[in-house]
Order: C-alpha cells, then structure tokens, then sequence
C-alpha cells in the first residue's frame, strides 16, 4: 500500500471518484461535498492519471527492460528435451545474463547519480542504485540455491563469491593501501588484512603480512607462522577429486593447530594477530567484534561457515542463517525487508521470496523474470493460485500490463503475453485494441502482431479503423484498400457507393490505378463487383471495342449486380452505343435492353406531389422516351443486318 | 562480420542514416543520424563512432558509437535523410517536413528550415486538424522530394520558402517510398504494390509509367535504386519479398525473391560495391545478400549443386570481359539465383529491424527493441 500526494485534490473536503484501467488509474473530484457544508467551493477542475507502475518511465530502466526482453524470449525457446547437466548450465547462464543487465543498469545509474548536478535527483539515482544492487543480491542467491543447486563443499564457495561481490569496497582499499609508500605502516593496513580474513581472501592476506614482516622484524616470526596458517588451509578446489569426508579430516587438523596456537599463546604479543587467528577458529564474538567490517548479517554468516563449518550441507543453510541474523542484530534492531527476502532464501522457501520481493520492490520486473526463470527450472510446478493461472503468469501478465500502459514499450509486452498459455491471449486481445494508431506504419506493426497470432477479431477491426479514418480524409482509395485487406464487403459496399456517388457528380473516376487493378479482390462486395465491372465498361468504350463494351452494359443489367438506382445511367450509357454508325447490340441484345427498360420503368416510383419533382419526371420521362426511340431504330437496323447477313 | 556492437538507447528507432563523406575523400563513414519514432518526446541525434581512444577513460567499450547531440522531433521520425554534410532532413508523422542544421563546433542541432504543413488531409472530419503523415523524402541537393499518406508528391528546394511543384492526388493509396532514378525523375512505392515513375518536367498528375506485382496488390514499403545502373531497381514488400525490377522494360518485376517472414522496411544496395544488397524487417531480421560471382569457394564447400553454375557463370563473365560492368548480377535472373549468398547480421533475433544504411565498410541499423547496432568491418 502506498500513499500518493496529488497537488490541487483535497480529499477531505470533496468526495473523490476513480477508475481503473490497465495500468493507470483516473482519479478526479466530485462535485459532493463530503461534509453537509452549505458552501460549494470550485474543486479541482482536472482530471489526473495516476500510474502504477513508475518504474517503467525511467529513462535507464527502458534499458533493462529490452535487453532482458531478448534473454527470457531465448529463454522461453531453450528445448524441453534439454535434460541434466546440459540444460541445467543453460539455465545458470540466463541467470547470469538477467545478472549481467541489472548490474549494467546499476553501473549507468551510478555515473548518472554521481554527474546529476541537483543533489535531490542525485539521490534519487542513488536510491535507484541501491534497489538494483539488492535485487542483483537477491537474484546471485537464488542462483547458488535455486538454479546452479550447489551440494555441499562447493555450496560455500559459491556463498564466498557471492559475498565478494557486493562488498566490494575492499578492492578501493586495497589498490588505496598498496599505492602508499609504506603500506604496514598505513592507517588502513589491518583493517584491509582483516576484511580480506574476513571475505576468505588468504592468499593476498599473506602477502599482507609478509610485507609487514618486512617492516618489523620482532613480528615477523608471528606473521610468517600465522602466513603459514593461512596457506595451508585445507580447501575444495573446483578441479580436485578429493571427497567432503578427506577435506573435513584435513580441516579438522588443521583447525586444531590453529587452536593449539592460540591456547600457547603464540599471537599474545600482537593483538592484530591474535585476533585474525581467532577468526580463522571461527570465533562467533571475535567475529562480531568486526562488526563493522562485515557489513551486514550475511557476510557474518558466509564468514562464520567459512571458519566453523566450510562442508555446510544446504539443509541445514537456514538454521546458521537465522542465528547469525539473531546474532549480529544482537536484539538492537528489527529486520529489513531485505533480510527477510535473504532469510526466505535460505529456508529454500521460493514463495516466501517471490511474495516479499513484490510487496517490496516498486516494480514487477525483478519477480516475474525470477520466478518464469525458477519456473523453467521446474521448481514451481506444484504451486497454483486460488486465482487466475499460476504464479508464473500471473506475475508475467502484471508486468506486461504494466509495459502496454506505456506508449512505447508495449511491442516488448506481446511476447511475454505469448508466453502465458492460460490468460495471454485474451489479455493481448484486450491490450492490442487500446493501442492508439497514429500512422499507418504504426497500424502495420499492430496488425503484423495480430496476423500471427489469428487474431482475426482484431485484425478486422484495425482494418475497418484505418478505413473509416480514410473515409474522413477522403481518401476513398486507401479505404477500399483496407476494407480489401479486412475483408469487410459491407464497408467495401459503402465505399463502392461513394465511389459511384463521386462519379454521378462529376462524370468521370477517380483513383483508377486502384480501381484498374483490383483484381480477384473485385469479387469481396457485388457493389465493388459492379464499380470494377462498370470502370472496365469504360475502358473497353475508350478503346473502341464497342461489343464488348455493349455486352458487358447489358450483363451489368441482366445479371441483377448493378444497384436499381444506377440503372437510368446505364440505359443512357447505351445511348451512344446505339447511336453508333455500326450496329452494336443485336437484335437479341436489343430485346433484352427494351426489357430492361420497361422493367425499370415500370419499377419507378410514383410521384404523388407536384413541383420540383415534376420536372425531375418530366426529364426522366423525356429520356426514357429517347431510349425506346433509339432501341427502335437499332431493333431494326440489327434485324435488317441480321437477316441480310443470313441471306447472304 | 565478427564485431557488431550493440547499443541500447531507451528510444525505439526508426531511422538510421550514415553522414556522408565528402566526395573524393579516403575517410571512412564516422557519423550517423538516428530517429526516433512512437515516443512521448522524439528526437533526431547525432552519433559518432569515431575512435574515443584515450578519451575514454572510464572504461567504456572501444568502438562503440556514443551520442554528439540531440533535438526534439515533433511526431514520430518517418524518414531521415542528409541534405549534404551538415544538413539532415527528416519526415513527421505530422506531416511537416524539418530541415536540421548540424554545428559541429559545439556539437549541437538547430532547426534550419521546416515546411509545417507539407503533407495533410482534405477531408470534411479529418480527424487530426487535417495533418497526414509525410513517410518518405529523398534529397539531391537542392532538391527534397516528400511523399505522404495523403498520396502526394511534393517537390522542394533548399532555401524556398514554399513547394516549387506539387502533385495532389498523385496516388490513390499511401505512398510509402521515393527515390531518385534519373534527375528530373522519382519513382515510388505505394500500399497496392505499384511502382511509379514521376517526370518534374511533365505537367498534370499522372505518372509516366506504372509498374506493378501481378493481382495481389502487395503492399511496398521500400526502394532503391543501383548506383550504377539506373535501370535496376530493388523492391521490398509487405510480405517481406524482394524483387528486382528492370524499369527499361516491362510492368513486372524481373526476379522475386522469397526473403523475410514479415514486411520489409529497407533495402539498400551498396553504394560502391552494388553486388551486395542489404535488407531488413518486422520479423527483426538483417540480411547481407551477395550477388557477387567471385565466390566459387565459397559455394563449393557448402553447395554442390551451385558449384557447377557458379563456375558458369563465372567464365562466361570473364569472356564478357569489359563489358562485364554492363552486366548487372541482379538481373540476370534463374541461373543466378543460387549464386546469391545470404547472411544474417544480427546474433539474434529481436523486434522489429526498422532501418539500415551501408557506407565502404560500415553498417547501422535501428530497431523496435531500442538498440543501435553498427558494424566497421562488413567485408573481413
């Protein structure tokens, strides 16, 4: 739950009405007093959407969510047969690109917080810094524990990389102390030895001490043995065959001649040495002494493991873990929610982390590609929720939701609507059609995506969009084109209509390179049928084949396909052919024109009132006259030709 | 094809354009032009690949391109274009054309010249104050040619304030890209799978030829034409077909070729060694084609079946002799289809590949997912 302050709302005074949408949500005031107060004061006339998720605006984010956009796609296609040690490498190499992303995020973000010249926006950034670094820690855990599942032995060394990892200052302190003149004799020199003690770093801790061997002689027994200590600290090699049982035995020689040490008091002149060594034994209050070197609980925990229990099995991981919170808390503080995520980890317990990683961190970036990854690694199969699908989708569809509230990154959130068997699809369905079209380009893209998908409902209405917005801008050849490709015959109809409509008015055809070319498409609407067929009619007139031209006018008629309304125009279009000096119709063609005519006339309808219309009938009457006229002289001039052709 | 860097940009672009080098000089490509499209704010920037060398000092990748500046586009980028080295013209999904002027002093953008309203709508309801996307604009100094979804043709020049010619109406569908084939002539693609060619010589509104698909009325989304054998013209389409197109004779293409799984967006010959030809598209593909005949090695080891006819072809070429260069590898046609190499660019695929230019050795290309991809070395 989180409180969000928006300027220009009094909430105590008005009464406050809201809507959600898919990501985003509208908020504005009513015009209801929430008290009876007599007084109606203006409210605030705006209307505000509220985003949930903010995370998606950040410029530096947008990164991490393409470039892990390609990864968990790769993802989703790495093969079910995949079995074993091949397919578990596979998974522990994703993990470590999702690593790879947020650490290169982080790494923008910090240069970006450290060159921010406003020092609230810096610590903005800074904020953002450390909430990726702890999703990073959270993340390298879950590996070790959940994906890479590493068996006693080599469980710690995974644990001591880890560590190193994020407490990484030791590396500046290192290179500080070093660069100095005399490095013993640093302010720093023992404080650097004992992190590196601490973090398992034995080999550059010798070199350490060698050097302040150098410098003072009368330590320099107690540095070379307490040296000679640390270089023969048994420990797993990744290449060695040597079984746990062999290490342990070695170990537990070894560390009863660290005891032996410090019980004869070898150290007792050094406390700097002394203390190292009881570390080394694993000593809980000499480590808690170094309780500021350590950091935090968990670095405690590796470095207490690492000195009393190196063979730790991961069973028994969260009993050390919770002991050593207890420990290092000491009863002073209460756990963070980070802690707690840790802690979850620890008992092996993935739910509890997915439900504390999404009640604490401000986006749903970070579960839902954790929790697909521990998906793929088929550690969640068993669990479903009461709800929806399983955990899996139901983060997946969150995020995505969240990716098409934003106007630019939505094409990232229809893959991972594709990845959800059980609600993807329709939630695709419901996102795809609040996409804005602004250019047909754009239009392209969105049908492309729905294209593939069989996503006919909303292909057609996309198509029908671009149509009726071609409409408007009168732009009839595009919207016959759409309406082509929608295959949507009403609308291909009306369009047909204007286009008729256009020709009445103006006595020729616009658009002709569309309307020539039509093609199969023709067939879509009768009336598109008629508009191609009677554009043809024309063609075949100005090229002089008048038969053709004179069959086709007559099939338009006979064949019902032209609209009654266009049926005086084509009767007068007939006009000319029979005018014509050749004889054009035949005598049969003819009959068949004069029926058409009485037939048409017949049909017409009756006008009751006098005026305008009148006149209108007048006209009519006088064309039809000069029809019959003409049909009458080529009925007899094709007779005649007719006959005489027979004769001859 | 070994380097390929990778750059994301937190802005989805739309167009990527090399500067180009000034005739005659040995500099290699340094500079590229980027648009962004479908974002709250859109801009145009600059970008170098230039060796930063020591100048980089925080460790940053060698050879990876970095930003010189930026400016604020109104509407998405629909093209871009360099005027000349410092000019570089873009289109709007407002319909307005820009003109942005490139101080390299201190590397900055300022607009030059804008004609706001080159592309619009007529209609009663237009539903967007009238403005109709402008989708594609090719220049040849002085001149700028714009086309629009509105279907018309506009004929600018350098430092006039208003069209010098105007087309309405020139096409009843969309426009989607113009090119230059000889000076006075354009042609352009249109969302019916026409290709025109346009006279400025000739008065009225008709093309002075039309050369189209059969039937299927696919819509094509790019073109470019040989650089030198103006005759030869490449096609991309929706259905992410290439075809070659021989515009002396004929209404139909010479070749089509079955290329990509989703629209093509550009097709780009190269502009010194036009054997080789580079296409992208929506499926987020990025394909190197070689038409080249000098690779019988290389067919040989992959392709048995193609051996025989590489080496045909290969000594018929070498008795052509000199007239080899009339001969253009992609028009002729059957026996060298297998001939063609195809490579793939891009390690993986993404979204959507929506722009690329070749320039000698280098390439760049921009996509949906927010990267820019650059190349230097496309011929090792």
């Amino acid at each position: 739950m989180r409180e969000v302050l928006i300027p220009g709302v009094n909430s105590k005074k008005k009464q406050m009405c809201f809507d959600w949408g898919p990501g985003e949500m509208l908020v504005c005031e009513t015009s209801f007093n929430k008290k009876e107060e007599s007084e109606t004061k203006p409210g605030c006339p705006f209307i505000y959407i509220i985003r949930k998720d903010i995370d998606v605006y950040s410029q530096i984010l947008r990164k991490l969510f393409n470039e892990s956009h390609g990864i968990f796609v790769g993802l989703q296609r790495i093969e079910e047969e995949l079995t074993g040690k091949s397919r578990k490498a596979q998974l522990v190499r994703v993990s470590k690109n999702y690593r790879s992303v947020i650490r290169a995020c982080m790494e923008e973000m910090h240069q970006v917080a450290i060159a921010a010249k406003d020092p609230a926006i810096g610590r903005q950034f800074s904020s953002q810094v450390s909430i990726l670094s702890a999703m990073e820690l959270i993340w390298n855990l879950c590996e070790i524990l959940f994906i890479e599942v590493a068996p006693a032995g080599a469980l710690l060394l995974h644990l001591l990389d880890w560590v190193r990892l994020h407490v990484c200052e030791v590396d500046s302190l290192l290179a500080d102390v070093l660069g100095s003149e005399n490095p013993s004799k640093h302010d720093s020199f023992w404080k650097l030895v004992t992190i590196l003690v601490l973090q398992g770093r034995l080999d550059e801790a010798r070199q350490m001490l060698s050097k302040e061997a150098d410098a003072s002689p009368s330590s320099a027994g107690m540095c070379r043995i307490l040296g000679d200590l640390m270089r023969t600290m048994p420990v797993l090699s990744p290449g060695n065959t040597q079984t746990l049982t062999e290490l342990e035995l070695k170990w537990q020689h070894w560390h009863e001649e660290c005891e032996r040490h410090l019980q004869d008091s070898t150290f007792a002149s050094s406390p700097h040495l002394e203390s190292l060594c009881k570390i080394m034994l694993g000593d809980e209050a000499a480590l808690l002494e170094q309780k500021e070197l350590l950091n935090n609980w968990y670095h405690f925990l590796v470095t207490r493991l690492l000195y009393s229990h190196p063979t730790v099995k991961p069973i028994d991981l969260h009993l050390y873990a919770q002991s050593s919170l207890d420990l290092f808390l000491g009863g002073e503080s209460s756990p963070e929610p980070l802690d707690n995520i840790l802690l979850a980890a620890f008992e092996f317990d993935i739910h509890q982390v997915i439900k504390e990683c999404s009640i604490a961190l401000s986006n749903w970036w970070f579960v839902a590609h954790l929790t697909d990854l521990l998906d793929h690694c088929k550690l969640l199969q068993s669990h479903n929720l009461y709800f929806g699908s399983n955990m899996r989708e139901f983060l997946l569809l969150e995020y995505a939701s969240g990716l098409f509230a934003h106007h630019s990154l939505w094409q990232l959130g229809v893959d991972y609507f594709d990845y959800c068997p059980e609600l993807g699809r329709v939630s695709l369905e419901l996102h795809i059609e609040r996409i804005p079209l602004s250019t047909e380009q754009k239009a392209l893209k969105v049908l492309r995506i729905c294209e593939q998908r069989q996503m006919t409902e909303q292909v057609r209405s996309i198509c029908k969009i671009l149509a009726m917005n071609a409409v408007r801008n009168n732009r009839l050849g595009s919207a016959l084109s759409w309406s082509i490709r929608a295959k949507d015959a009403a609308f291909a109809t009306l369009v047909s209509d204007r286009f008729l409509k256009d020709y009445c008015e103006r006595g020729s055809f616009s658009d002709l390179d569309l309307i020539d070319n039509l093609g199969p498409a023709m067939m879509l609407s009768d009336r598109l049928t008629f508009l191609g067929k009677y554009r043809e009619f024309h063609r075949f007139y100005g090229e002089k084949r008048l038969t053709d031209a004179a069959s086709l006018l007559l099939s338009l008629m006979t064949s019902q396909i032209a609209p009654r309304s266009f049926w005086v125009i084509l009767l007068i279009d007939a006009l000319p052919l029979l005018e014509e000096k050749e004889v054009v119709f035949s005598a049969e063609q003819t009959y068949e024109l004069m029926r058409c005519l009485e037939d048409f006339a017949s049909r017409r309808p009756v006008w009751r009132e006098p005026g305008v219309q009148r006149i209108q009938e007048d006209v009519e009457n006088t064309k039809l006259e000069m029809l019959r006229l003409a049909l009458a002289r080529n009925l007899g001039r094709a007779i005649i030709k007719e006959g005489s052709l027979e004769g001859s | 094809m070994e380097e390929i860097y990778a750059k994301f940009v937190s802005q989805k672009i739309s167009k990527t354009r090399w500067r180009p080098v000034p005739p005659g000089s040995l500099q290699t490509a340094d500079t590229f032009a980027a648009g962004s499209w479908d974002n709250e704010e859109n801009y145009v920037s600059l970008w170098s690949i230039g060796d930063f060398g020591n100048l980089d000092s925080d460790g940053g990748f060698e050879g990876d391109h970095q930003l010189l500046c930026d400016i604020r586009h109104h509407g998405d980028v629909m093209d871009l274009q360099f005027f000349d080295q410092e000019r570089i013209v873009a289109a709007s999904s407002t319909g307005c054309v820009t003109v942005f002027l490139h101080h390299p002093n201190n590397q900055t953008l300022s607009v030059s010249q804008q004609w706001t309203a080159a592309h619009y709508h007529t209609g009663p309801g237009s539903p967007s104050c009238g403005s109709a996307p402008c989708t594609g604009v090719v220049c040849s100094n002085p001149e700028i040619v714009t086309v629009g979804e509105d279907g018309r043709i506009n004929l600018f020049r350098a430092d006039h304030k208003e069209a010098v010619r105007t087309i309405d109406n020139a096409d009843s569908s969309t426009l989607h890209a113009v090119t230059f084939l000889r000076t006075p002539e354009i042609l352009t693609v249109n969302s019916i799978g026409q290709l025109k060619i346009w006279d400025f010589r000739k008065q009225g509104n008709e093309p002075s030829q039309i050369l189209s698909l059969t039937g299927d009325r696919v819509p094509l989304h790019c073109v470019d034409r040989h650089p030198n054998q103006q005759h030869v013209v490449a096609t991309g389409g929706q259905d992410g077909m290439l075809s070659i197109w021989d515009v002396r004779q004929g209404t139909m293409p010479v070749s089509l070729l079955k290329a990509h799984e989703a629209e093509m967006w550009e097709v780009h010959f190269h502009p010194s060694n036009p054997d080789h030809l580079f296409t992208c598209s929506e499926d987020g593909s990025l394909w190197h084609w070689d038409a080249s005949t000098d690779v019988p090695e290389k067919s040989s080891l992959f392709n048995q079946g193609g051996r025989n006819s590489t080496f045909l072809s290969h000594s018929i070429s070498n008795q052509a002799g000199v007239h080899q260069s009339l001969i253009s590898s992609w028009l002729s046609t059957d026996p060298a289809k297998d001939r063609i190499e195809i490579t793939s660019l891009l390690p993986s695929r993404t979204l959507s590949v929506n722009s690329l230019d070749v320039l000698g050795p280098c390439l760049v290309c921009g996509t949906d997912s927010e990267a820019i991809y650059v190349t230097r070395q496309l011929f090792s």
